[in-house]
């Protein structure tokens, strides 16, 4: 078969699928990231009234939206403080991709915050008025100096592309990059702790909210602590599915069986710790915490877009079933197990972060207001899907041209295993 | 998170929800005062702009006992306000002598993590780009400003109207910090045509806010939540009373009414 045109571009000599077809692939997420576009530009010509919030619902699927790929982007400073900071030398096999994931997801949440925002053009006030008091302040310096990081991470990457590499001075740079790499792991992994905490942090501490509101340890709510957690946890699992995406889709293998159950048991172990400390809490809110308040569990929940389901679904079927699934060997070395308590866990944050975000605003404080339902407009919706289509876009380049996966060559040679 | 702060002036009013009928008097004087730019869509009422909203309780029982309370709600100006610690920009703030929660528009950055944390849905979000009908621009007032899109605003107590009084004390060679009751009313409580609002200074002992605060019918709205308010509802209705805080069952107070809606 002839090689594609571009195969001088390609890492090492691997065999990628023909320019032709890359390009449709490219235009199909191209024309969805271009409408997520027109769907910011709307928004910002016309302001956010344009969307589905209200004074009722002040926040809605843009912070959910954030939260969830924040934390499921948390792959890269799990991975990363794992893989330098604890020499787990097995993650050097993934943590190319870990990094990739990190950056497409807090550069798209980036995107969605400032679409976000009211006022776009001062966004800026937060690092020059800052309010040492409030969750939302760490949040903003955090994840800046934490994108800057993933940057800083995934420029060597870049550079290591066969071509650019020949360039001595970008060669040693890479070099020298790489060198340093522990400490900017060491960086990315405070940030990430700081603001993935703060990210919680922000709604424990709305005290007038009663679905929300947890007392805490010393200034922190215990959300913060969840919230890092839970991150941890689905962080590796992401990156192990966008793997198996990158498989599925050139049908080729990138990383051993072995390398996936190790990141596997990393998210159960992980995912198992924030079950045990989420039930608890979770326990204490609804017999302890609520009561204070004057209000009960069963009237945080109501009718069906607001039911008990949602509760079980989160902690039950995607969070103790894959917790267990990811925790014990035989279990998690089932192929479909596997991949399901993997989609589980990711699915099971996301929707933690939807509760926190729309249920928690949705739930009625003043005893004669009543529960009002949250609907996203088209205006929300694309941006999301732009990220999503962004994030593609950016794997797919990566894969393409740069040397992600160091185990490739190696694995598609021999017989594939497992 | 933030501390508590003592303040010689407690700006404060006291509703009295068995002389309020509802009529919006108050509603209207507010957003004529503050320059509230009108809805394009009047139907849209999850984006309206109104800092003063009247709400709708009901005792939740049919003819003949049924009963009605109408519920006037501006801003707490809580003591210990949910919305000033998690401002990131610091655009709002309880630091001012008068115990008034501010809110500085052009430093709001629009994240709206205030209207999150505030539980009276007192504060409220320019969705859209303010516009006045032709001819009402002239009846703006040139006392408060304009408020561009994108930022949140909410009552302030009529501020203006408190320099304005201090202005005057100044003026006539008297403490603009010992102002006399009734030198500096909000707009909607000189407009109430039933008396039902009164304002004054908490922590003046002389004035009938202070009194009424203290009195045996006077109740906070969610006053378990700790925000501390600065607004007192009063009623001579236990179920009226009842309804201003959650109750578990078997507590006294008891359940909430049906409905309620913004009036
Ligand atoms: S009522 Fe709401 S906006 Fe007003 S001070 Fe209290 S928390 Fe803040
Ligand atoms: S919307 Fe404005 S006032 Fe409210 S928290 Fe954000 S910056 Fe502060």
């Amino acid at each position: 078969m002839a090689k594609p045109i571009d195969s001088a571009l390609f890492p090492g000599d691997f065999p990628r699928c023909s320019l032709l077809k890359f390009l449709i692939w490219l235009s199909f997420w191209g024309v969805l990231f271009l409408a997520g576009i027109y769907a910011a530009y709307v928004v910002f010509a016309n302001g956010l009234g344009m969307t589905g919030l209200t004074n009722y619902f002040a926040f809605g699927l843009y912070i959910t939206f954030d939260l969830a790929v924040i934390a499921l982007g948390a792959g890269a400073f799990f991975s990363g403080l794992l893989r330098y900071i604890l020499n787990m030398d097995e993650l050097k096999n993934i943590i190319n991709l870990a990094v990739i994931g990190g950056f497409f997801c807090y550069s798209g949440a980036m995107l969605i915050l400032t679409m976000e925002l009211g006022q776009p053009l001062r966004a800026w006030f937060g690092f020059w008025h800052p309010n040492v008091h409030s969750m939302l302040t760490e949040v903003i310096f955090c994840i800046s100096c934490y994108l800057l990081v993933l940057t800083i991470e995934y420029v060597p990457l870049i550079m290591e592309q066969k071509h650019l590499n020949k360039v001595p001075f970008l060669h040693n740079f890479a070099h020298n990059m790489h060198i340093f790499m522990p400490l900017f792991a060491g960086i990315g992994a405070f940030l990430s702790t700081f603001h993935q905490g703060s990210l919680g942090g922000m709604y424990g501490v709305m005290f007038a909210r009663p679905f929300v509101f947890r007392e805490g340890f010393f200034i922190w709510p215990w959300t913060f602590f969840l919230f890092v957690m839970s991150a941890a946890a689905v962080g590796p699992c992401f990156t192990t599915l966008i793997c198996k995406c990158i498989e599925l889709a050139s049908g080729r293998q990138m990383t051993t069986w072995k390398v996936k159950q190790l990141m596997g048991k990393i998210s159960g172990t992980m995912l198992s710790l924030y079950l045990f400390f989420k039930l608890i809490d979770t326990y204490n809110w609804a017999v302890n915490l609520l009561p204070t308040l004057g209000e009960t569990y069963e009237q945080m929940f109501h009718g069906l877009v607001y039911g008990q389901w949602l509760f079980w679904l989160e902690l039950g079927v995607c969070g103790v079933i894959p917790a267990v699934i990811l925790l014990m060997k035989p279990l998690r070395n089932n192929h479909t197990l596997f991949w399901t308590a993997c989609i589980l866990a990711c699915v099971g944050i996301s929707l933690n972060r939807y509760t926190v975000t729309v249920q928690g605003l949705a739930a009625p404080v003043m005893p004669f207001d009543v529960w009002r339902v949250y609907t996203p407009r088209w205006t929300e919706i694309l941006p999301s899907i732009m990220v999503l289509a962004y994030g593609v876009i950016i794997v797919s380049l990566s894969y393409r041209y740069l040397p992600v996966f160091p185990q490739e060559k190696e694995l598609n040679q021999a017989p594939a295993e497992g | 998170m933030s501390e508590h702060k003592n303040f010689r002036i407690r700006w404060g009013m006291a509703i009295d929800l068995d002389k309020c009928t509802g009529c919006g008097a108050c509603v209207v004087s507010c957003q004529v005062e503050n320059n509230n730019a009108p809805l394009v869509d009047a139907s849209d009422k999850e984006r309206i702009v109104n800092w003063l909203t009247v709400y709708r309780l009901e005792n939740g029982k049919s003819f003949p006992d049924a009963e009605v309370a109408y519920l006037p709600r501006p801003c707490m100006q809580c003591g210990n306000p949910s919305c000033v610690p998690v401002c990131p920009v610091v655009a709002t703030d309880k630091n001012e002598e008068g115990g008034i929660v501010s809110q500085i528009y052009p430093r709001c950055i629009g994240c709206r993590y205030c209207m999150a944390a505030c539980p009276y849905h007192v504060r409220v979000f320019n969705w859209f780009d303010p516009v006045w009908p032709k001819g009402m621009e002239k009846t703006l007032t040139p006392f408060t400003s304009t408020r561009p899109r994108g930022v949140v605003e909410k009552c302030n107590f009529c501020h203006q109207r408190w320099d304005m009084a201090k202005e005057k004390a100044r003026k006539d060679g008297t403490d603009p910090m010992d102002l006399p009751e009734g030198a500096y009313v909000p707009a909607c409580v000189e407009t109430c045509p039933t008396g039902a609002l009164v304002f004054g200074d908490l922590n003046n002992k002389d004035h009938k806010v202070s009194q009424l605060a203290h009195g045996p019918h006077a109740r906070r709205l969610l006053e378990r939540l700790g925000g501390d308010p600065q607004v007192y509802y009063i009623s001579r209705r236990d179920w009226v009373l009842d309804l201003l805080d959650n109750h578990l069952a078997g507590e006294a107070g008891h359940g909430k009414a049906e409905g309620g809606h913004h009036g």
